[in-house]
């Protein structure tokens, strides 16, 4: 079943691999079951909530791929040789992240099968989401050929086919921002924020997802991390606090954009946000787990102790997985027909995810971490390669 | 007392009118005269003060209607009782699910005064809008605007259910059929009525009230084209600031 070679094999590594697998078998069985019994019945969105956490989840990996791709692109694309240890394992989860993003979205979609066909056959180039699948799709196949060129040692190749996959990334991920960006009817997402913002919140998140996934595989499969891989880390964290700080900008701006002048749909979504329904998520996950403990403990530990940063980090990936429900679901929540006296109009919409939609969400996790813990195994720990 | 008043007007004797003086008749006639002038002079102003406030309503839009015809309506919302009889009759013609709908009727509480509010019935349906954000958003223009009618349809076969036209409509106009496996909608009874030569839509033919006239804005003859060309009418869309430039138009009698 695996090709397992080396030294990184132990009953941790196998058990968790089998954990995963089983929570594969189990979103899958979920999903499949949601196709037959139709989504209204087994899914909680709504007519006026129609993205729920399936499509938050999606965004949350196909964020976290993208970032894998730019930040780790520092290194194996753009020659800066002190990160380019960390290469390899970053391109492989950015190939595992996007391919658990795809799950999501392929068991939210309600026809899937009919997404390759009127794609191609149909295609609307005024559309972003035409755009996001379209290059999302390139995106993955010029990762899978750099992937396999760094595993074949042809690095000249492999930095090019990383450089395609890095515009290809770029250009995809900022079309998933405006697929949110450029729907006047929400006004919370509406304008060039989110295309930019979805950029850099990406190398914010690869950047926590490089730290934690590589301390995870050498702890877990209990070997020494080697000094290059000690020294890639500690510049992938000065370049997460970096990116922590540029984030903390945009959500402060966020803020005071939406507070100032009261705009309509801006203002009711971040007051769900301060104080509102939202509040828990956004002061707990979003503001203090997700940018400020972060930023605070990687710029106190000066990027060099990487337990800390790395404790952090995995905290951090949970915040922003509440990030991305918050910033989907929030910008749903206002009612269309908000301010013109509608009797029986409530304050907010109201969407709470069902247990199906959970267990795709772990479906997803699941395959992404049967993909990981398979990538440490079959690349023998993704081993620097010099 | 004033048991006693009428008593004294009824024993008064009837002069006649033969008897009262041509002038007196006069004097009578002008301050009629003199009362209504005043009137209806002021009802005039008033009329003359009001255009500017009315013409400044009408969408920037109207009068440029690349379609042929042109299907609209427009919805004289202080008509509506709340009926639902335009409901009913969308849900049979267009065999619409029960938990789904193309058309239905919001209930506005406008504030009339302190601590008052005046009911006011608005029938919402999908406003086929000239820039329609769902059709921009479609991935693979399953929904799409007729290049001959600007109804906004649905190609059921090719929707693939990723909702971003349902998140793009600032009017909460689609719901997914679970039984066509595809996103729904008002198509101005396209597929039900106009398409096998009846008019006008379900709704309109159903309301009792004359709420919802439906027609060709292209068609200078056509009530609608009227109504929404009436500089002295107050007409609006929804949430204009969308720029969505709704074909379906609101005003009041």
């Amino acid at each position: 079943m695996v090709a397992t070679q080396g030294a990184v094999k132990n009953s941790k590594i196998v058990g968790l691999f089998v954990v995963s697998l089983i929570l594969l078998v189990i979103g899958l069985g979920a999903g499949i079951r949601s196709f037959v019994v139709g989504h209204m019945e087994a899914y909680g969105v709504t007519r006026e909530i129609p993205w729920g956490v399936l499509i938050s989840t999606y965004v949350f990996w196909v964020v976290t791929s993208t970032g894998l791709c730019l930040t780790s692109s520092i290194g194996h694309v753009f020659g800066y040789k002190p990160m380019e240890p960390v290469a390899s394992r970053s391109i492989f989860l950015a190939i595992c992240t996007i391919l658990a993003g795809f799950f999501a979205i392929g068991m939210e979609l309600e026809n899937p099968w009919r997404l390759p066909i009127w794609n191609s056959l149909s295609p609307n180039l005024r559309s972003n989401i035409w755009w996001m699948g379209t290059l999302y799709g390139a995106y993955l196949f010029f990762m899978l050929i750099e992937f396999g060129l760094i595993r074949l040692h042809r690095h000249k190749q492999a930095a090019l086919a990383g450089l395609l996959g890095v515009i290809a990334g770029v250009a995809a991920h900022s079309n998933l921002g405006a697929v949110f960006g450029l729907l006047h009817a929400h006004e919370f997402w509406y304008g060039p924020y989110m295309p930019i913002y979805f950029i850099a919140s990406a190398m914010m998140s690869g950047a926590a997802a490089i730290i934690f996934f590589t301390w995870f595989a050498y702890r877990f499969s209990g070997r020494e991390m080697d000094e290059s891989t000690v020294k890639a880390l500690q510049v992938t964290g000065k370049v997460y606090a970096l990116l922590t700080a540029v984030v903390i900008f945009f959500t402060v701006w966020k803020i005071i954009a939406s507070l100032a002048g009261k705009p309509h749909g801006k203002w009711e979504t971040i007051m769900a946000f301060l104080k509102g329904p939202f509040a828990f998520n956004f002061w707990v996950f979003e503001v203090f787990l997700g940018l400020v403990l972060p930023f605070l403990v990687v710029v106190g530990v000066r990027a060099r102790d990487i337990n800390a940063m790395a404790l952090v980090s995995g905290l951090a990936l949970l915040a922003i997985f509440v990030m991305r429900y918050d910033l989907v679901i929030g910008g749903q929540i206002v009612p269309h027909y908000a301010g013109m006296h509608i009797y029986g109009l409530p304050e907010y919409y109201h969407y709470t995810p069902s247990l199906s939609e959970w267990l795709v969400v772990l479906g997803s996790l699941g395959l992404f971490g049967a993909l990981f813990l398979w990538g440490e195994m079959a690349f023998d720990g993704h081993k620097p390669i010099h | 007392m004033f048991k006693g008043f009428a008593d004294w007007v009824k024993s008064l004797k009837n002069e006649g009118v033969e008897h009262i003086a041509s002038e007196e008749r006069r004097a009578f006639l002008k301050l009629g005269l003199v009362i209504t002038g005043v009137y209806a002079g002021g009802k005039l102003l008033s009329v003359v003060s009001r255009v500017r406030e009315v013409y400044a309503d009408i969408p920037e839009y109207v009068d440029k209607y690349p379609y042929k015809p042109h299907y609209s309506m427009v919805l004289r919302t202080d008509r509506c009782i709340d009926c639902q009889l335009c409901m009913e009759a969308c849900r049979k013609t267009n065999h619409v699910p029960p938990y789904g709908w193309r058309t239905r009727i919001l209930e506005q509480h406008l504030p009339s005064g302190e601590g008052q509010w005046t009911r006011r019935f608005m029938p919402i349906l999908c406003n086929h809008c000239n820039e329609p954000p769902c059709v921009r958003a479609c991935p693979t223009r399953a929904t799409y605007k007729d290049p001959e009618t600007g109804i906004v349809k649905v190609n059921v076969k090719k929707c693939i259910g990723c909702k971003t036209c349902m998140a793009a409509c600032p009017y909460d106009m689609r719901y997914f059929n679970e039984e066509k496996r595809a996103i729904d909608k008002c198509d101005f009874c396209w597929e039900s009525r106009l398409s096998k030569g009846k008019f006008p839509t379900a709704c309109a033919k159903a309301c009792p009230a004359g709420v919802r006239i439906f027609g060709d804005l292209a068609d200078p003859n056509s009530r609608v084209y009227q109504l929404v060309h009436d500089p002295y009418r107050a007409i609006w869309v929804l949430r204009p600031s969308m720029g969505a430039r709704p074909n379906v138009f609101y005003t009041i009698n």
